[in-house]
Parts: structure tokens; sequence; C-alpha cells
């Protein structure tokens, strides 16, 4: 591909103590596609999407947007950059309702001197935009968009910080397991929204252990093992189950397609 | 999508799913059959002043049969009003901080240094009141900066650092005065300005100081603050939980070191409604400032693991000891009974606030 990544870590070393989470993983996303991370647990992808997402700074490597190097010092940083991200822990305020969460870090205000000057916030168009969001990711059972967060069942939550992402990244989506505590009807939906996310040209980062959905949506199947990428691969060049053998070291990674 | 090579994986796996095109497409409605309690437990939830309000309530009105119109008249409610002032506005520092998880000990010796300050810099060094008064009030706000920094960027819990800030602060009003008071007399005469709060208003038999009005005023603005702007959500989310709310984007640090220098600069406030509350400066006042304002915040059914609570729930707190130590002086009794009260009510309060937190989460 002779491209630009979208998205582009080079070298990340990450340690945390004696353990070693990243050494000198390398990372690209391409423009309009959906890139699959796949790694055993602890193999590293979580702290690799953290340090491409502001959540952790790199000990080493760089992260590069559109090919120039970016320091997110913060995640905020990177969700103005347009990066959006559902972390693996969700990060959700639990006492607080539902639109809260979703506008959290970038809420609305009042149109007019009540927004300026008493910068108070609009709350009937979050909680209306909120509702809509939920609605296209088809979280019916949710009855009020007033609802504290810590009410809702772990699945509803997930649908929340999917709906967030999906609904601020103008750049760049990262799901980091969006659908592990997702019902089948609720997984479906975030599986075709990720289509929808990609027929609009934004590019998708999906962390996921579940191999039918990856070989499903993935454009490229990024495999992760011991805190580096071990190789990429097609969905249609290859099995669930070498990929699943690669992840885990029972078979070597193909020489060729590492360079796609 | 994928081709060929995992077409058929993908068909056997999504046959399961089919079904889906006849799934129920509106929003979800229940019968509402939930138990009462479960319904309790949710309204208490969302209106987290309900039970402390209800408690002020209830409180007024035993004594108002005990005492009949002694206790239930205009003056006797603008004289607690009067009494709580000092803990109500602490108070609305101290919710600030226990909002975001934290606890400031250091509130009391805020308010006493603050108005040292600006009493000493009026007489010791013969600037304006008014000047001094602002002095004091940057004072205020620089010692709980001091605070939100060590909480915020050194990481120490907010117990630890506050705790040394207490002593601090108080020594270094100690060795500042000289452990010397300025006389109400001499203020009244020479700077006026400093006693402003302790002034009054009348309407019919109700008696209003300056004071008071100030507390319900900074009441009323922090609860606005804290339910209708983007910074008030924050303050929550920090408190419920640290690590989301810095995920989710918001400036953590910069909400902590906000929320500290604004109890600070709130503390300072309350030095200067103490002048006026109590006409001298005196850098022995107010020693029980500190838990006083604690107990206020937890009868106010403010979470003490942050997150929770309300600002109004803190000022019912204040009141709610207000009502029962004149009502319970007015009936004669020894005054261990009113601590002994209160005890009882903090202990309530957790408890309530205990089973809210276990019916949702
Ligand atoms: N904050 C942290 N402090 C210390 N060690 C950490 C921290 N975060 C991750 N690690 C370590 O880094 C390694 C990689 O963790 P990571 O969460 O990236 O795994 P993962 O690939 O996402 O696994 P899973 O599939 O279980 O989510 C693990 O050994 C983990 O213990
Ligand atoms: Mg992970």
């Amino acid at each position: 591909m002779t491209q630009q990544p979208v998205l582009q870590g080079r070298g990340l070393v990450k340690k945390f103590g004696k353990v070693t989470a990243l050494q000198g993983c390398d990372f690209e996303l391409y423009p309009g596609e959906v890139l699959a991370v796949i790694g055993d647990n602890g193999a590293g992808k979580s702290v690799m999407i953290k340090t491409l997402s502001g959540a952790l700074q790199p000990d080493h490597g760089e992260v590069l947007l559109d090919g120039k190097p970016v320091h997110f010092n913060t995640p905020l940083e990177a969700q103005y950059a347009g990066i959006a991200t559902v972390y693996q822990t969700l990060a959700m305020s639990p006492a607080l309702s539902i639109a809260d969460n979703m506008f959290m870090g970038r809420e609305l205000r009042k149109p007019g001197w009540r927004g300026k000057y008493l910068r108070q916030l609009d709350k009937p168009a979050m909680e209306k935009f909120s509702r809509e969001k939920l609605t296209e990711l088809g979280l019916m059972t949710i009855q009020n968009i007033k609802q504290a967060v810590e009410t809702l069942s772990g699945g509803q939550r997930q649908g929340i910080a999917v709906a967030r992402a999906a609904a601020f990244g103008s750049k760049v989506i990262i799901l980091d397991e969006p659908t592990a505590a997702l019902g089948v009807k609720e997984s479906r939906r975030v599986l075709e929204l990720i289509k929808d996310v990609r027929a609009r040209g934004i590019p998708i980062v999906l962390i996921s252990h579940n191999m039918p959905h990856v070989f499903e949506v993935a454009d490229r199947i990024h495999i992760h093992r011991l805190g580096r990428r071990l190789c990429v691969v097609k969905p249609g060049e290859h099995t669930m189950s070498d990929a699943v053998a690669m992840m885990t070291g029972a078979m070597e990674p193909p020489g060729e397609t590492q360079a796609a | 999508m994928s081709d060929t090579g995992t077409a058929n994986q993908n068909s056997s796996n999504q046959s399961y799913e089919d079904v889906l095109k006849d799934a129920a497409t509106t929003v979800a409605e229940f019968e509402e059959d939930e138990s009462f309690s479960r319904k309790l437990q949710n309204w208490l939830h969302s209106t987290p002043s309900a039970v402390p309000m209800f408690v002020l309530l209830a409180a007024i009105l035993v004594f108002g049969l005990i005492l009949g119109s002694k206790f239930f008249s205009p003056f006797a409610m603008t004289l607690i009003l009067q009494q709580v002032m000092i803990v109500g506005i602490t108070a609305s520092a101290q919710t600030l901080v226990i909002l975001t998880a934290g606890i400031d000990l250091s509130v009391g010796a805020i308010m006493v240094f603050s108005s040292v300050i600006m009493g000493q810099f009026t007489f010791r060094y013969g600037i304006p009141a008014e000047i001094s008064v602002a002095i004091g009030l940057g004072a205020g706000a620089l010692m709980g900066f001091i605070n939100g920094v060590l909480v915020a960027y050194v990481k120490l819990p907010p117990f630890i650092v506050t705790l040394g800030t207490w002593q601090i602060f108080l020594a270094a009003n100690f060795l500042y005065s000289a452990n010397e008071t300025i006389r109400a007399q001499e203020i009244e005469e020479q700077a006026p300005t400093l006693q402003l709060f302790g002034e009054s208003f009348r309407i019919g038999g109700a008696v209003f100081t300056y004071g008071a009005v100030a507390m319900i005023v900074i009441v009323v603005l922090l609860a606005y603050v804290l339910s209708n702007t983007a910074w008030g959500r924050h303050v929550y989310a920090v408190g419920d939980d640290q690590e989301a709310a810095e995920l989710s984007g918001v400036k953590v640090k910069n909400t902590l070191i906000q929320v500290y220098t604004l109890s600070g600069l709130i503390c300072a406030f309350a030095g200067w409604a103490l002048i006026g509350r109590i006409g001298s400066v005196s850098p022995t006042s107010g020693q029980n400032a500190n838990i006083e304002a604690i107990t206020a915040v937890v009868i106010g059914g403010v979470s003490l693991f942050g997150g929770r609570g309300s600002i109004l729930g803190a000022l019912a707190g204040g009141l709610i000891v207000g009502v029962f130590s004149l009502g319970l002086r007015m009936i004669g009794t020894d005054p261990q009974w009113t601590y002994l009260l209160i005890g009882a009510l903090i202990i309530f309060a957790v408890t309530v606030d205990q089973w809210i937190r276990k019916g949702t989460a």
C-alpha cells in the first residue's frame, strides 16, 4: 500500500516497572479501512491503543497522525484531533446520567446569553441527541435518558460508550472490545455501525476476541503478540484458525503479508 | 466485506441472527410493578437533598409543636439562619471538595487566617479595609491553590494534604497575628467594612444579617454551577471515577485545582463573615468550623466517597444542626443532648447513603 496511514505508531515501547507491555510495536491504520487487532490476553493491545489515543505516553517511539508526529498528553488532545476511543473499561461516570456521559468533556451550551454568560448547559438538546444516537444503535431497552449509568446493564453501558465514540469520532474511531458484553442483536448493530462508519470514510480500529466478527468486518487484521505486531493478514487470504494459530504462536507468520 | 475464504463461516455464523429483522424496534416500556422501596431508592438517588430537607422540615415541625410560637416565629427562624451562616458557607466549600472524593480539613484554618489577614492588614499596616479584604480573599484562594496542587500534581491523598496544611495555616495564623485580637469597638470605629456581614435589616419580625443573605446567595450560585454548567458536571465526574473522567476528556488536574482554590476563596469569604458575626478579629475564633462543616455536609447527604450529593443538601444539613441547637436550648436541656442527637443523625445519614448506593450499583 502506498497510501499514507491516517494513524501510525513506530517503535512504540511502554513499560510499567518490570512489566513490558509494548516492545517496539508498529501500527498503521489506512484511510477508510477497518483494521482489526487480535491477540492473546495481556498481549498489549489495550496499551497500544492507549498510547495512540493519548491515555498513555509511550516511553519510546512515535505516533503520527496524517504522517505528522503528534504528542497527545491527554485523551482530550487526541479527541480534539478527531480520535474517539471506546476503552475496554468504558470510561463512564456511574452516578451521572446517560446524556451527561455522552457529552462529558464536550458539553453543549444554550444558545444566546444564557450559554455565553451563564454558561448554561443545553440539557434538552443533549438529551435529544443522546436518544437519537442510542436509537440508531438499537438500544431500545433504555427507557430514560436521564437515568444514571450505574442503573444500566453492562451491555447497555457498552452500547452507550460505542454510541459516544461513533457520534464524536471525526477522523479515527478506536473500539477496544466493543461487543464483549453485548447481546446478539446489539452486537449485530455495532457491526452494522462499523460498516456505516466505514462507508462514511472514517477508518476504524477494532480490537476483538470474536473471530467471526473480526473476519466479517475487517479489511486487514493486525496480529499482536508479546507486545509487538507479529504480522498483518487479510481475511480473504487466511482462515480463522490460521489467525488464531499465529496469535498464539502455534504458526509462523507469513513473511510476505507483513509488508502489506 | 471479506470474500470467499470466509463466506461459509459467516453464513453459518449469521443464521441465528436472521430472526433479528423481526425484533422489536420501539423504546421499551414496562408495567410499573417495582416495589415501593426500590422506587424510593431510585427517587432518593436522583434527588440527593430530599432526605435532609425532609429531616429539616420534620425537626422544625416537632420543635414548633413543642415550643409553639416562641420557636415558630420569624425571629427564631432568622436567628437560626444567622447562627448557621459560618457553617453554611464553609460547608459549601467542603461540599465542593467532598464531591471530588476529597476532603478539606483546612477550611477552618483558612477561614481564621484569612480573617486575621484582613484585620491585621487594616490595623497593622493602615491599608484601607476594602483592599485588606481583597488581600484576605486572595490569601484564602492561594491556600486552597496550595492544597489543590498537592492533591492534583503531587498526588497525595487529600486527607493527608489538608491534615498537614491545617496545622501549617493555623500555626502561621498564630505566628503572624502574635496571638493578638483586634477588638470589636476599634473595628466598628475605624473599619466598619470588616463587620459588613454582621449588619442586618428587618422585614417584620424577621432579622436578616447580610451574612445570612450572602450564605444563601453562595449556596444558590454553587447549586446552579454544579448542576447547570459543564464545570459542575466535571466536578461530579472527577469524584465519581477519576480515571474514567480523564479518559472521557475531563481535565482532571485543572478541575481539582480549581475546586480547592474555590474552596479556599469561599473559606476566606467565611472569614470575612466571621468578623461580622463575632465583631472582633481573633486568631482563636472558629475552632470548631472544620468539624461543623463536615457534619453539615454528611447530614446533608453528600457522599464522602465523592460524586454524589448536592449543595442544597449541605445547607439543609447545616440548618438541621441549627434547628436542633436552638430548639433544645429553648427547651432548656443540657447542650450535650444536641451533640448526642447530631451524632445519631450523622450515622443515620451515612446509613441512608449506603442504602441508596447499594440499591443502584
Ligand atoms: N496501568 C498498568 N500498570 C501496570 N501494568 C499494566 C498496566 N496496563 C497494562 N499493564 C500490563 O501490560 C500488559 C498488556 O496489557 P493490555 O491491557 O494491553 O493487554 P490486552 O492485550 O489488552 O489484553 P486483553 O485481551 O485481556 O484486554 C499486561 O501484562 C498488563 O499487566
Ligand atoms: Mg485489552
